[in-house]
């Protein structure tokens, strides 16, 4: 069944496998030897622990886990140093920030409808006035939440056949390297404003849309995705391989669509820093609009960036395993843990597949000590 | 029961009382550590703070969904409260004797809970160890196989006892650790 899934020649961008990313000894369990007694099969202990274990605590659960910061509003002295904050980050931060997004949105507006609607002959300049202005609006909303970003490396340039993938832990990633690069992005198709900014403004630097849900789109995304790289003055394409938002703690399992475009691949690492707000959107219990509210009443959100060292293909390696080389570079720069699951976990159940492994070493270990003797 | 209704709410915390009510009732296999701990992560899968855990919410932790016995363990899980889920895990506490973990195998095994094992149990548990792995036939000859070497038949109804007698010498490794942070 699995050679069937690689073989295939369409970008796989929903349904990996996740017996391809663990490793193949994952079982704690030596098979035991000797003949078959009653006790041995009648001993489902391993497969108890295993289930009590995962109810106690499980990887996938804490990728998707919010740490909020550490309260330090604890003792009589602090408090009303905290309470003052509270009333200077609302009554003054917030509402500064709010005036500085609105100035950002009338300066932004008043000159993307001209040059969207008058420089329709001018193709060329069109596109950059746009990627210009594309990285003022994602200014003003960095601005907006007093954003502290370092970014380190050589900053992303544009050419053909390369392709940038980062970890992901918010929308916020996308605006924070936008505000430096005009990336095309491929993200989830959002309901609500943030839909309606993807299907205007973000249309014009290129970024592609997609539904999680729907199954035809994957094929439009693949066929979008080869033609934007082939593309010699398309802005460079950025993907979060993860497919979703994960806590900056860890990460999931990067999808290979974007490591099978033979194209260079530059990793980007992105490490939050939780003093103030922790920068995770949790999608399931907030929406954008709240998360940004979030981070706008805080002091700042502080954020490292690293551009790291262009990959490609090596020989003899599946597109599987560069992703999976690349993640390891993304994790180890930006400290975070690896774990074997596929993000998409969020809103589907695993594919049976996996039990099924379970149960035939156990249905081969039966059969083959029934015959010792 | 007192403060269970308060302690489904995710924001408050767990009293001394509570933990010791809780304590209670899982035998003092868990320490107040533990219990804290095992709280958080009880409201953590009781998302919207219910009070229990439903089946869908088991379903959703993918190591727990993917175990080849997760439907038969719902079915001894599915609606907990918090005392009652302490007190499932308590036969995972390394502290809690080999009996105990024992009958909770057996009750694994005792799908009707009549306290009695029939041949048609322990081919049903087997049927999920296995999968398609196996046809209904080598299941059954197996387990005819394995009980007869054991002096039990195919008639032979296995009760706590047995069960008992059984793993007498086995090395049951059962056991979970609960992180304390």
């Amino acid at each position: 069944m699995s050679k069937l899934k690689a073989s295939s020649s369409e970008l796989d961008l929903d349904r990996p496998n996740i017996e391809d990313y663990l490793p193949s000894g994952s079982s704690i369990h030596e098979p035991p030897h000797g003949k078959l007694r009653l006790r041995d099969l009648l001993d489902i202990s391993p497969t108890l622990t295993e289930a009590a274990g995962a109810i106690v605590d499980d990887s996938f659960t804490r990728c998707f886990k919010s740490i909020p910061p550490e309260p330090w509003n604890w003792n009589i002295y602090l408090f009303p140093l905290w309470c003052m904050g509270v009333l200077v980050r609302y009554l003054i931060l917030f509402p500064l920030r709010v005036i500085v997004l609105t100035v950002g949105w009338i300066i932004f507006l008043s000159c993307y409808i001209p040059v969207h609607l008058l420089l329709k002959g001018h193709d060329k300049l069109r596109k950059k006035l746009e990627r210009c202005l594309v990285e003022l609006i994602c200014s003003f909303f960095v601005a907006s939440w007093t954003g502290v970003v370092k970014y380190h490396g050589p900053r992303p340039s544009i050419r053909p056949k390369q392709v940038f993938v980062a970890n992901h832990t918010s929308m916020i990633d996308f605006i924070i390297l936008e505000q430096m690069t005009a990336f095309a992005v491929i993200m989830q198709k959002h309901p609500g404003w943030v839909g309606l900014l993807q299907s205007t403004i973000l249309e014009s630097v290129g970024c592609i849309w997609f539904n999680r849900s729907e199954a035809k789109d994957r094929g439009i995304v693949a066929r979008k995705l080869r033609e934007h790289v082939e593309g010699a003055d398309n802005n460079p394409l950025l993907i979060f391989p993860e497919g979703t938002c994960v806590n900056n703690h860890y990460t999931v399992m990067f999808k290979k669509g974007a490591f099978e475009l033979g194209s260079t691949v530059c990793p980007i690492a992105i490490k939050y820093n939780k003093i103030f707000v922790d920068a995770f959107w949790n999608s399931r219990k907030q929406s954008f609009t709240m998360h940004l509210l979030q981070l706008m009443t805080s002091w700042a959100v502080v954020c490292d960036v690293w551009y790291l060292e262009p990959q490609n293909l090596k020989p003899g390696e599946t597109p599987i395993e560069f992703a999976e080389r690349v993640r390891d570079i993304i994790s180890v720069r930006a400290g975070l843990k690896k774990v074997p699951w596929d993000g998409y976990l969020k809103y589907s159940r695993p594919s049976p597949k996996h039990r099924e492994r379970k149960q035939q070493s156990f249905a081969e270990s039966v059969l083959r000590r029934l015959e010792e003797k | 029961m007192l403060g269970l209704k308060k302690m489904g709410n995710a924001s408050s915390t767990l009293t001394q009382y509570d933990i010791e009510e809780v304590q209670e009732h899982c035998n003092n296999l868990f320490s107040q550590q533990e219990i804290v701990s095992l709280y958080q992560r009880f409201c953590q899968l009781d998302r919207n703070a219910k009070g229990f855990i439903s089946a869908d919410e088991f379903l959703s932790v993918p190591e727990f969904a993917m175990n080849p016995l997760s439907q038969r363990l719902l079915k001894m899980v599915d609606g907990l409260n918090f005392k009652d889920f302490v007190a499932f895990l308590s036969a995972f506490s390394a502290k809690a004797s080999i009996s105990q973990k024992i009958e909770l195998i057996f009750k694994v095994y005792d799908s009707d809970c009549n306290g009695k094992v029939t041949f048609n149990d322990m081919v049903e548990v087997l049927r999920d160890l296995a999968g398609s792995f196996m046809s209904d036939q080598q299941r059954e000859e197996v387990l005819s196989q394995v009980l007869r070497e054991a002096g039990y038949t195919k008639e032979s109804v296995l009760l706590l006892d047995d069960f008992i007698k059984v793993f007498e010498h086995a090395n049951l490794r059962m056991e979970v650790e609960v992180s304390v942070d």
